[in-house]
């Protein structure tokens, strides 16, 4: 115990500070990420694994192209197509060859690696600096970065909350929620799964083309774990979400939510960084992060409603 | 409006499973037949309604929808022909969407789904007034999600989205098996009301002898996949569930194996 206050007293409450404005722009860029993840995750009820490769790929696809002159816009939306392919590869495993959600996913998650390489020409990562190319996000300055992305992620939700309320919208919703039902109104839900998969893939590409951006880099690692990052932002944000608005928070508030959730957890991650943390440690504690938050609502119920408790109450009713 | 013709299906063929759960079923319904299903165990009831409504295709047989062969389209292409309503009350509608935006879904049957709004203003003033012919307060919570009404109100719901564009043919599969005595009854009554007010033409499958004595205008019983007695007009209207016990046995040679339907005698 003792030996931990020399440790404590090291800590420097400045440099904490001086780290949120990154953590912030961290936070919103994964954060389209993650709304991406929210598409399949929460409203088509599927785990979706080939986030870990789209990102990698909208990474690359936007590097190559800004190394080889074309506009950081344009390789953006090049990214957002890139990734859109993807989502659609995984989509037919799934509704044509009746692959499970998640196996479709991690399959075109492995194909993607070899995909991403090629796209930089065999090699494991791609410089692309600011000082050569005009890219419209860096890490060099935070404050542009926070306002470039924040409006995206507005955009991002406004037109998410525009498609979900078209009746293509109500397809895909109707198709997470009960696929039986939906064949019965006539809705042909392998097209509702694919389209879905395809718009959360292209918004996790176009993620991953702005992440490069900002780091001045694309790597093919750069997507690994990405969907543990995605998840435990839509889960964050649900929960903190729900606890401040309860039953009103409309679509609109949650995808809003789900962006604050992305920022959350990178301020958590450089408070443990902040705290000591070794960053080869950093994926052990994102895992138990989302694990917590997962099994938190789960455990809850449980133990509302558990056999112990029946056992219990049974016996001083006699 | 619906032939079916000679219709087969073997369920897990070339297994230990191996099941033949619809063996020649041929049956010609006319336009505004309200027919009830009876039949034991396994006789194929819900089997033949899955089979017109395409959940899985036949092996062999053709199934005609007003005129029109339907034997080769999927599921959600013969959605524009039918209205369905299921056993469970959980399965007819989309918990998480609210009830206005349920019926907007079933209001689009058939139809192309463009980039149109999901819900237009017009249909929301439409919607409440079929609402209050419910009778059970949803009007007020047109918003409100799904996941939060009763069976009995889900089943309402879902029965109203089944007839909110003209079905060709209305299929209920054991659709107040659910629900409690009283709300079976209420759903019932709402059923035939909205088959006379839309002059639909429609198969109930029912447990329930005395209510497919009750109801509709003819009544068919199923065994061992095929259907085994066709009882229509005055004739139907003098049946009793005893008559219909021992047609049973008369034909099949066994009793009727359903503790289900002789208890509700």
């Amino acid at each position: 115990m003792l030996s931990l206050i020399p440790v404590l007293g090291a800590l420097d409450p400045v440099a904490l500070l001086r780290a949120l404005p990154g953590s912030v722009s961290q936070g919103l860029i994964w954060g389209i990420m993650s709304i991406g993840v929210y598409i399949t995750f929460k409203i088509l009820d599927f785990a979706d694994l080939t986030v870990d490769g789209t990102l990698a790929t909208g990474g690359a696809v936007t590097a190559m192209m800004i190394l080889n002159g074309y506009s950081p816009v344009v390789s953006l939306v090049v990214a957002f197509i890139a990734g859109m392919a993807a989502g659609f590869i995984t989509g037919v495993l799934h509704t044509v060859f009746g692959i499970p959600d998640i196996l479709a996913g991690i399959l075109t998650q492995i194909a993607l690696y070899s995909v991403n390489l090629n796209i930089t020409g065999g090699k494991a990562n791609q410089a692309i600096s600011v000082d050569q190319f005009p890219l419209i996000v860096t890490l060099r300055e935070i404050s542009h970065t926070i306002l470039v992305t924040a409006i995206i992620t507005i955009a991002v939700i406004a037109v998410l909350y525009w498609f979900f309320g078209t009746e293509m919208g109500f397809t895909i919703r109707a198709t997470g929620c009960n696929p039986n039902m939906s064949r019965a109104q006539g809705i042909n839900t392998s097209v509702a799964k694919v389209i879905a998969l395809v718009f959360s893939n292209g918004l996790v590409g176009f993620a991953g083309g702005i992440l490069a951006q900002y780091q001045g880099n694309c790597d093919v690692n750069m997507g690994r774990g990405s969907i543990v990052i995605g998840l435990a932002s839509v889960i964050i944000g649900e929960v903190l979400g729900e606890a401040l608005f309860g039953k009103k928070l409309n679509f609109c508030g949650r995808l809003l939510f789900v962006a604050i959730g992305s920022i959350i957890y990178y301020i958590v991650i450089s408070f443990v960084c902040w705290l000591g943390l070794p960053s080869i440690d950093m994926k052990l504690f994102s895992a138990i992060v989302v694990a917590v938050f997962l099994a938190v609502p789960y455990m809850r119920g449980k133990m509302k409603n558990s056999y112990r408790k029946a056992a219990k109450g049974g016996s001083k009713a006699c | 409006m619906l032939e079916l013709v000679n219709i087969h299906k073997t369920f897990n063929l070339g297994t230990i499973n191996e099941k033949k759960a619809l063996n020649g079923v041929n049956l010609r319904l006319d336009e505004g037949d309200f027919v009830t299903v009876i039949g034991g165990n396994g006789a194929g009831k819900s089997t033949v309604l899955n089979a017109i409504a395409g959940v899985w295709p036949i092996d062999t047989g053709n199934i005609i929808i007003d005129g029109q062969d339907v034997t080769g389209l999927p599921e959600h292409k013969r959605a524009a022909f039918l209205g369905r309503v299921f056993q469970d009350p959980m399965n007819g509608t989309t918990a998480t969407m609210e009830i206005e935006e349920n019926l907007a879904l079933a209001a689009r049957r058939g139809k192309r789904r463009g980039l149109s709004w999901g819900i237009t203003k017009k249909e929301k003033e439409e919607y409440r007034e079929l609402l209050k012919m419910l009778d059970l307060g949803l009007e007020d919570r047109m918003t409100s999600k799904v996941g939060l009404l009763s069976g009995g109100q889900r089943q309402a719901l879902t029965l109203l989205m089944a007839t909110l564009k003209k079905p060709k043919l209305l299929l209920l599969d054991e659709h107040t098996a659910a629900l409690d005595p009283k709300t079976a009854a209420k759903v019932l009554a709402l059923s035939d009301k909205m088959i006379e007010e839309n002059n639909l033409t429609a198969m109930m499958v029912t447990h329930n002898m005395r209510d497919a004595i009750v109801h509709g205008n003819r009544l068919i019983m199923m065994n061992e996949g095929k259907v085994i007695l066709d009882i229509k007009g005055e004739e139907k209207k003098k049946l009793t569930v005893e008559d219909l016990l021992h047609k049973f046995e008369e034909i099949s040679g066994e009793e009727f194996a359903n503790d289900k339907a002789l208890l509700s005698k």
